[in-house]
């Protein structure tokens, strides 16, 4: 494997800077999947039969936790990607440590928030806004879940083999996905709860 | 747990099926006992990452498919091609056009085009191998055990019956209540991220592998359509994904999208089908374009004309086909303003169309014409697809559309667009590219008998179709009476459907007659080709090219053999190359089973089949092997023996 020095770590080999461009187009695929989603619910907002709408279901305190967290892991993950491309392994591990448990944490009030809609009667089977007000959240919440196990095997990866153009690649492409999480999370936060709740 | 769900009634036809897919399962599993074939077909082809042999399988898959949509077909045409038929009940011919279209579509035509742009497309540019070798082994292991899970359907469970576009209320548990659309939603979303995973890997592959020197409008005609392909793949495939992910939740789960009450919205599925379904047209005949126009530069001996032209067409075709969804529903009320917008926009697409027509018939203009097999399909292809197209022209006013619609007319019309745009195609390019890739000809006196029989066949089987709409046939009708007067040209068409079935027959057996008994080729270039696939090995080394070619032109081979521009320079140094794998295909089976088990509601096993899917996702994050090298002196070993005509 040919390593390019002049160039940071994660992009230092030709698949590595292949596997960067890939993920680019890969979120550019995740772009129409969440815009197809948020038309789907957009087309639905107004129509909650006979249950009930967003202003009577959202509260606005566990929303802003949530965009407190996921932002702030936003952050984090950048510093992670800062500090691997010094070198500094440990601290490295920490912020993506960091980043994963707000993550965690995000999930975790996303689901009590879940669950009190059910137990106010507010389901999957009630109505059209409801359905889709439940798989717009679930999607991106799966997304998160799914970056939180992701990001764990890339740390047992990166405490194994320390940081290297492979790893390094993996956690860089792993910051990608975890910003567009962010971006996406700023619409639900604003089109989904902000509006909802006027 | 009720395992009468599992169980299809009372269809002798069905029953006869399972009957022969249960032999030949056996006959197959015996087979490769005998001949002692487990461990060459788990190394050689199941745990592949070469994407040669990947495009053979997905080429493999497709016939199979072929074959499969083909009896579909041929048992909807003997239902109808009398009146009061009692082949079919209704039933059993709404579950036979439903798998028809899906299959063929989805199963048959995608696969064939993916399994030539897997072939060719690195050899076009240049590359020893896509930009993500197991990635790619993914794709496919998805696609394949997708399409299989749709075709256990019909002896297990029973198959979708709601139309292959699936229309809500209608695909509703309320009015389908079998299992037949669970098999839909999830045979096509796990075969669906296959796709996207195609695309995302194609695009790089194009984008970043190319030769050094072979610049983007230096790319030959089949990249610049497969590119374009995959772009749309990678824009309309998330649309499918969200579809049937909510197809799903309504069917499993008891959501409110598509459904009449609670806030549902039926509409709201016939949208998002479309602003998939109507760009997946233009997946499976923008690479089509791509193949007769390498074909037709071929066998005229000309530079394409109107290159430029050719590929803004394409990307103005790619462009208008996110644009023209709605008019595949003109009917629905939806406003004159909007059909308006749909009517004007798809008549648009006409224009780059007739674009590239011209462009292919001045390049045939004084060119050195040969007629091989691959170029009478094209010849065929063009005033057929014409007519197609002057029909779609047709059908996209939607004032007059309000009479052809969900008639025989457009049955007509999609598949005079379709067997000439797509599958002309993917036969041309088969046996076009099929020297390249196992070393000899097919044979040209069957591969012309064939020819005839398809070309005529489909002409007889599909022309009578567009009078008996505008007779007011409507489609999707399982009978009708004697006195409608359908009756003749319903058996004119059904004698048709015959004659396809046999050329089709004889394009598998040439390729049985030409596997014993061709010729080996010596040469690599048996059609005097331009591009580079033609400049390495037939059957190519693993490793495509010992020394990666420099490009300075157009149609690079061809300059190289015209004006002795030396292709490759450089010294043959030592290759990287990926190690097989069977982890995607162990994925794809997990996949298998997840859908399965999902189609029957069967929570718990789902679950953990899902649990199954990440532990392969970990495991192949794991995966610490990177690849082996072949040294200076194997490579030169592999090309001397390559150079005296033996197999490697």
């Amino acid at each position: 494997m040919k390593i390019d020095a002049s160039k940071p770590l994660e992009y230092s080999t030709e698949e590595n800077s292949n596997k960067i461009f890939g993920f680019w187009v890969f979120l550019g695929a995740e772009i129409p999947l969440f815009a197809t989603l948020f038309t789907v619910f957009f087309v639905m907002v107004d129509r909650f039969a006979s249950g009930p709408s967003g202003s009577e279901l959202f509260e606005i305190g566990p929303v802003l936790i949530e965009t407190f967290l996921l932002l702030t892991s936003s952050f984090t993950i950048g510093l992670a990607v800062h500090a691997m491309r010094l070198g500094y392994k440990k601290a490295m591990m920490v912020f993506m440590a960091l980043t994963l448990l707000m993550g965690l944490g995000f999930i975790g009030i996303e689901i009590t928030e879940f669950v009190t809609y059910v137990h106010e009667g507010a389901t999957l089977q009630t109505s059209g806004f409801l359905s889709s007000l439940f798989v717009l959240l679930g999607t991106h919440g799966a997304h998160v879940s799914f970056g939180f196990l992701w990001g764990t095997a890339i740390m047992i990866q990166l405490w194994r083999q320390g940081i290297n153009p492979a790893t390094a690649n993996k956690a860089f492409i792993f910051s990608l996905f975890w910003h567009f999480l962010d971006v996406v999370w700023i619409f639900i936060f604003s089109f989904v709860y902000l509006k909802g709740l006027m | 747990m009720d395992l009468d769900k599992f169980k299809v009634h009372g269809e002798p036809l069905i029953y006869g099926a399972m009957i022969s897919i249960a032999l030949a399962t056996i006959g197959i599993l015996v087979g490769l006992t005998y001949f002692k074939k487990w461990g060459y077909l788990w190394r050689e082809w199941l745990t592949t990452v070469d994407h040669k042999k990947i495009g053979v399988m997905y080429i493999l898959a497709a016939l199979l498919m072929l074959f499969r949509g083909g009896v579909d077909a041929m048992m909807m045409r003997l239902q109808t091609a009398a009146p009061e038929m009692k082949f079919l009940d209704a039933q059993h011919y709404n579950e036979v056009f439903t798998t028809h279209g899906l299959i063929m579509i989805l199963f048959m035509a995608m696969p064939f085009i993916i399994g030539l742009m897997n072939v060719i497309v690195p050899l076009q540019i240049g590359a020893r191998d896509v930009a993500f070798p197991r990635l790619n082994a993914v794709s496919f292991w998805l696609f394949f055990f997708g399409a299989m899970l749709l075709n256990i359907s019909f002896v297990i469970g029973g198959s979708p019956d709601a139309g292959w576009s699936a229309y809500f209320p209608l695909a509703s548990l309320e009015f389908s209540p079998t299992v037949g659309n669970n098999y839909y939603s999830l045979a096509l979303q796990i075969s669906g991220i296959g796709t996207l995973i195609t695309g995302v890997n194609f695009i790089v592959t194009i984008l970043k592998m190319r030769a050094p020197g072979m610049k983007l409008m230096k790319m030959p005609m089949f990249t610049w359509s497969v590119l374009i392909t995959n772009v749309i793949i990678v824009f309309a495939f998330p649309v499918l994904t969200v579809a049937l992910a909510l197809m799903m939740f309504d069917r499993l789960f008891g959501s409110q999208f598509f459904t009449m009450a609670n806030g549902g919205m039926d509409m709201l599925w016939a949208n998002l089908f479309w602003v998939w379904g109507h760009p997946e047209v233009y997946i499976v005949i923008l690479p089509a374009f791509g193949i007769y126009s390498e074909i037709i530069a071929t066998f005229s001996k000309k530079n394409l004309y109107g290159y430029t032209s050719m590929v803004f067409s394409m990307l103005i075709i790619s462009l208008l086909s996110f644009l023209v969804w709605a008019h595949h529903f003109y009917t629905m009320g939806q406003g004159a303003m909007v059909n308006s917008f749909f009517s004007i926009t798809t008549m648009a697409i006409a224009v780059p169309t007739g674009v590239k027509i011209f462009n292919w018939l001045f390049t045939l203009r004084k060119g050195r014409i040969t007629f091989t097999t691959p170029m009478l399909y094209t010849l065929a292809f063009i005033p057929i697809f014409t007519i197609g197209g002057v029909t779609g022209v047709m059908l996209a006013m939607a004032s007059a559309d309000y009479q052809y619609h969900n008639t025989m007319f457009l049955v007509a019309h999609f598949h005079y667009v379709l067997i000439p745009g797509a599958v002309f195609a993917v036969i041309a390019g088969f046996h076009y590219w099929f020297p390249k890739v196992f070393g000899f000809r097919l044979n040209e006196r069957l591969g012309k008998h064939s020819f005839w029989w398809i070309v005529i066949s489909f002409n007889v089987t599909f022309f009578p179709l567009f009078f008996l709409g505008l007779m007011g046939m409507t489609r999707r009708m399982y009978t009708y009476s004697e006195e409608s007067g359908f009756g003749p040209l319903n058996m004119l068409s059904f004698v048709g459907a015959v004659g396809l079935a046999i050329g089709f027959v004889l394009l598998v057996y040439n390729i049985y007659w030409s596997t014993r008994y061709m010729p080996r080729d010596t040469t690599s270039d048996p059609w005097d080709g331009r591009t580079l696939e033609w400049a390495t090995h037939s059957p190519m080394p693993v490793y495509n090219f010992a020394v990666v070619p420099k490009v300075r032109t157009r149609d690079a081979f061809w300059s190289a053999k015209q004006e002795n521009m030396p292709l490759f320079e450089d010294k043959i140094t030592k290759i990287h190359m990926p190690s097989n794998t069977g982890k995607p295909f162990i994925l794809g089976v997990i996949f298998f089973f997840l859908g399965f088990f999902l189609v029957f509601s069967m929570w718990i096993p789902a679950i953990v089949a899902g649990v199954g899917v990440l532990i392969m996702l970990a495991a192949m994050s794991f995966d610490r092997d990177h690849g082996y090298y072949i040294s200076v002196d194997e490579v030169m070993a592999t090309e001397k023996k390559l150079m005296r005509g033996e197999t490697v």
